[in-house]
């Protein structure tokens, strides 16, 4: 049995205040004063409401290193930071080179019930780099694969990015790179700079970045293709993709939060929570990625949320594993480093992390503008205050996050996924309840539309 | 707590002259002598006599240092402490009399370091201790053959040897 | 001055505290003078030799000082053992700890190792850096610099820097944990130094370094330098397009005889050793009266006993 929800006084997208009645996986009505009519009320006073957030580039670890993470506790972290969508990046084991394993993807998020898990799949096999996967077949798939990505690993070979950028044409779909030329960084562990030739790592240089980054938009505007770019770091990059969209190319690009924040110096203590790829970089970066996002040049922010068992992070710089988890604190690093310093307002909040990663990805029931009609796909954020950020905080299985102990303005106080709680006034629903509620709706669904079980509709 | 003077200027030098005159007594003569002083004060009061040895006696004696650091047994109850230079003289320690030099002889801890040190440069024919203050309260069994002054204290009071090259004043002072 | 908790870096190393270890070096080094070459001074204390990389001159050198300091040694050589069947860094410390080292001198390939394993609070043991990777090896920069210092002052070397002293180094410095180390050391010390490398082994942004740079070797002995330090090429570079083959580095990079002839009369070659001769540095060159390789490996000694005293002999609990 669904609730019925009346969201009460909230500002939406930092605008005008509202109510929001919810009712099924609906929002049924927008507007001032509404009446309650025996649906439970959330006291919204102060709370701004966001479409639900959308991560365009998440690592769930599931199939096969599930002791870093599962779709299950992903997809939590996930629901505690505000998310209602997430993007799944194919670097599992298998890899999610065929339908098959993207359709197991998709039917444990499903399953899990906290957030829409879209799988993403590799561009080549086993993300290889030699040959095509089957690109056609998880398009087709119940996944309905519309992002294609290597991530991780660069699709060097520019003959394959060629073929991929043509391919995916035909279905409507984008080819995400991970932009690293591996021969410029071999064996690289941190950006390469003053700091790299100081601390005696081997760096990853800029250019690594831009020069793919270049020729991946030249290629995209000559097969007439869509191209994405993953975490994009450097300001070099950022006038590259600037460069490419006054001229008409159709090219997006995400920046992670922790490149909104963090930069290499803090290697210097050869702490490993640091260490991620691609690598964090010069404060000119960080200052040139802010205004590329501040004024469009970057479309989106995306988590790269990366988890790692404890012992990939506790020891020597080169032992350790890449990257750093990131739903939970989100939101929080975009609102400290973009919103209060006046370079995004709320409603730009809701565009680039909720609007346009939908729309990049695809996703055609997230994103949408909170109004009558729309999926009731809701996020609830308190911008008063700041707390401590600590391993409470964190509900996936790993706690490899830069931002312990550090001071974090903002609260995600609800998640609300298909018009049920995922999120509760901080706390996350339990697993049991949200994956009735999950079944339920799918059921709903099912007998609605007449389509196949566990379909997408 | 009140400090006192015990030997002014004049009173340190008589002492180290009749110091200078027993050790050749002693030993009857200067043949075969070497002094050494034990950093950082006692370095200075060992050249002293090695000179007043030389004026009474026309003949030059060697004179030097022997740091004890890497020998004390109460090392890791302390800050880590510098060690000096250890010079030993042309001619080594074999077989001569060696005469230690230290400003204020207490439990004898230094002095017993200090054996142990010169054992590892060489093999004197004998150890004779030279000291400007015996302030008595010995915890080993090590008497010095040359005294001073003899200062009876209380272990709680402290005993200051100041000398001009150091400290810029001649003074011995007790305080507590 | 606060007591050496550990001894990871030069960079971090303040004026006083060098010239402190290289005092101290002399007196170590007065020590091995003698007949009887021991000190009582260490005794009880344990000294782990934690290799992860090979290195049998750096070890026994170590050993050499623990030794003389009547401490005892223990030799942990990662080949073979528990490390190189994947055991972490961490459950190898723990494993020390348990067994009551006091010390531990670590020489590991990623560089950062030794600090993160001083930072971690696995171990309560005072850590030696015996080189990390491509970052530092404090040691080997203490016992150039203590040569250095000798050769030019000899007996009076106690106290004194190495202001206005000209230094160049010369070799792999994008790969060198040696050159890193001697660079920051040498110019706390007063030293003003040079680089001189193929453009393609200095480090892409060496714009902060107190340095400066000359792809031409030729032209930087003209300046005539005090002290020419000669680094190991290693041929693996060769491989990875660092330079086209040793022939070229030799006649372009290498100390060969007639550089040898051209320095001035004063100017004394370091070698960090071991020595490739013939390559970075000819024979003549490496046997001659200005090269002080073999100093260098007995100095080495000294100055690590001063390390190793200053580090265990006083109270390390009360100056935490």
């Amino acid at each position: 049995m669904s609730e019925r929800f009346l969201i009460r006084g909230a500002s939406v997208e930092g605008g005008a205040i509202r109510d929001i009645r919810v009712e099924g996986t609906t929002i049924v009505e927008v507007g001032a004063g509404l009446d309650a009519a025996g649906a439970r009320v959330i006291d919204a006073d102060g709370l701004i409401a966001l479409p639900g957030l959308v991560d365009l580039h998440t690592h769930l670890r599931e199939p096969g290193y599930e002791a870093s993470e599962t779709i299950l506790t992903g997809t939590r972290a996930a629901a505690a930071g505000g998310f209602t969508a997430v993007f799944a990046m194919p670097n599992t084991s298998p890899v999610a080179d065929t339908a098959g394993v993207v359709e197991q993807e998709l039917a444990l998020g499903l399953a899990a019930g906290y957030a829409t898990v879209q799988p993403i799949g590799a561009v080549t096999v086993g993300q290889q780099g030699e040959r095509l996967a089957e690109l056609g077949a998880m398009a087709r798939s119940r996944a309905n694969v519309r992002v294609f990505s290597d991530d991780g690993f660069c699709v060097w070979d520019p003959l394959i990015m060629r073929r991929a950028l043509e391919y995916v044409k035909s279905f409507g779909g984008v080819v995400a790179q991970h932009a690293q030329d591996p021969r410029l960084t071999e064996g690289a562990q941190m950006n390469e700079g003053s700091v790299s030739a100081e601390l005696g790592l081997a760096g990853w240089p800029a250019v690594a970045e831009e020069s793919i980054i270049a020729r991946d938009v030249l290629l995209a505007e000559h097969v007439g293709s869509r191209l994405h770019v993953c975490h994009l770091s450097t300001a070099g990059s950022v006038d590259i993709i600037r460069w490419a969209k006054a001229r008409g190319i159709n090219v997006t690009a995400e920046v992670t939060p922790h490149h909104l924040l963090l930069t290499d110096e803090l290697v210097r203590g050869y702490d490993a929570r640091y260490k991620v790829n691609p690598p964090l970089r010069r404060e000119e970066d960080v200052l040139a990625v802010r205004a590329g996002l501040a004024d469009g040049t970057i479309d989106i922010v995306a988590t790269d949320h990366a988890p790692h068992p404890a012992e990939a992070k506790s020891c020597e710089w080169q032992a350790a594993a890449n990257g750093m988890v990131g739903l939970e604190s989100a939101v929080h690093i975009v609102q400290r480093v973009m919103v209060d310093e006046g370079l995004l307002s709320w409603a730009d909040v809701a565009r680039v992390m909720s609007r346009t990663p939908a729309r990049i990805g695809g996703l055609a029931t997230h994103g949408t503008p909170i109004s009558a009609g729309a999926p009731a796909e809701i996020t609830l954020y308190d911008p008063s205050g700041s707390r401590v950020f600590g391993t409470a905080d964190l509900h996936g299985r790993s706690h490899d996050s830069p931002y312990l102990g550090t001071s974090l303005p903002g609260r995600v106080v609800t998640t609300m996924h298909d018009g049920y709680l995922t999120l509760d006034d901080g706390v996350l629903v339990d697993a049991e309840t949200v994956a009735a509620h999950a079944a339920r709706v799918a059921t709903h669904r099912v007998g609605q539309s007449g389509a196949a079980p566990g379909a997408r509709v | 707590m009140s400090t006192r003077t015990v030997l002014q200027e004049a009173d340190i030098a008589r002492a180290l002259t009749r110091i200078a005159h027993e050790i050749l007594e002693s030993n009857r003569g200067a043949e075969g002598l070497v002094i050494l002083g034990i950093p950082t004060r006692g370095v200075e009061l060992a050249q002293r006599i090695a000179a007043l040895i030389a004026g009474i006696s026309g003949a030059a004696v060697p004179v030097g240092a022997l740091d004890v650091t890497m020998y004390r047994d109460d090392l890791a109850r302390n800050p880590t402490r510098t060690p000096h230079p250890t010079t030993i003289p042309e001619g080594g320690i074999d077989g001569r009399v060696v005469v230690l030099v230290d400003d204020v002889l207490f439990s004898g801890r230094s002095i017993r370091a200090a054996l142990d040190a010169l054992q590892d440069v060489g093999r004197p024919a004998a150890v004779r201790l030279a000291a400007l203050i015996d302030r008595g309260h010995r915890e080993l069994p090590i008497r010095p053959d040359f005294v001073g002054k003899n200062l009876p204290s209380a272990k709680s009071e402290r005993i200051n040897v100041r000398l001009n090259e150091t400290d810029g004043v001649e003074e011995v002072t007790i305080e507590g | 001055m606060s007591a050496l908790t550990h001894l990871l870096d030069t960079k971090t190393l303040s004026r006083e505290r060098a010239l402190a270890i290289l005092d101290v070096a002399e007196d170590m080094a007065d020590t091995q003078q003698r007949e009887i070459k021991k000190l009582p001074t260490l005794r009880g204390k344990t000294v782990v030799n934690l290799f992860f990389e090979d290195s049998t001159r750096t070890r026994i050198s170590f050993e050499a000082a623990s030794k003389r300091l009547s401490a005892d040694v223990i030799n942990f050589a990662a080949k073979g053992s528990s490390v190189s069947k994947g055991e972490s860094l961490q459950d190898t410390a723990q494993t020390l700890q348990a067994l009551g080292a006091d010390a531990v001198v670590i020489r590991h390939g990623a560089s950062g190792a030794p600090r993160t394993l001083a930072e971690s609070g696995w171990i309560s043991a005072g850590v030696i850096n015996a080189g990390d990777g491509t970052h530092e090896h404090p040691t080997q920069a203490l016992l150039d610099a203590f040569t250095i210092r000798k050769r030019l002052h000899g007996v009076a070397s106690r106290g004194r820097d190495l202001d206005g002293i000209a230094v160049t180094i010369v070799g792999d410095i994008l790969h060198s944990r040696v050159a890193r180390s001697n660079v920051w050391l040498l110019h706390t010390l007063g030293a003003s130094v040079t680089l001189v490398a193929p453009p393609t082994l200095v480090p892409q942004d060496v714009s902060a370094w107190p340095v400066r740079v000359e792809y031409d070797l030729d032209a930087a002995i003209a300046q005539g330098p005090d002290a020419l330090m000669m680094l190991r090429i290693q041929l693996e570079r060769m491989r990875a397009a660092f330079f086209p083959n040793e022939r070229e580095y030799t006649r372009l990079w290498g100390l060969d005889d007639a550089r040898l002839a051209a320095l001035p009369l004063g100017t004394m070659v370091l070698h960090p050793g071991p020595m490739n001769r013939g390559l970075e540095i000819s024979s003549a060159a490496a046997d001659s009266a200005r090269s002080t390789v073999l100093e260098q490996v007995s100095n080495g000694v000294a100055v690590r006993m001063a390390a190793l005293y200053l580090l265990l002999a006083g109270d390390r609990e009360g100056e935490r």
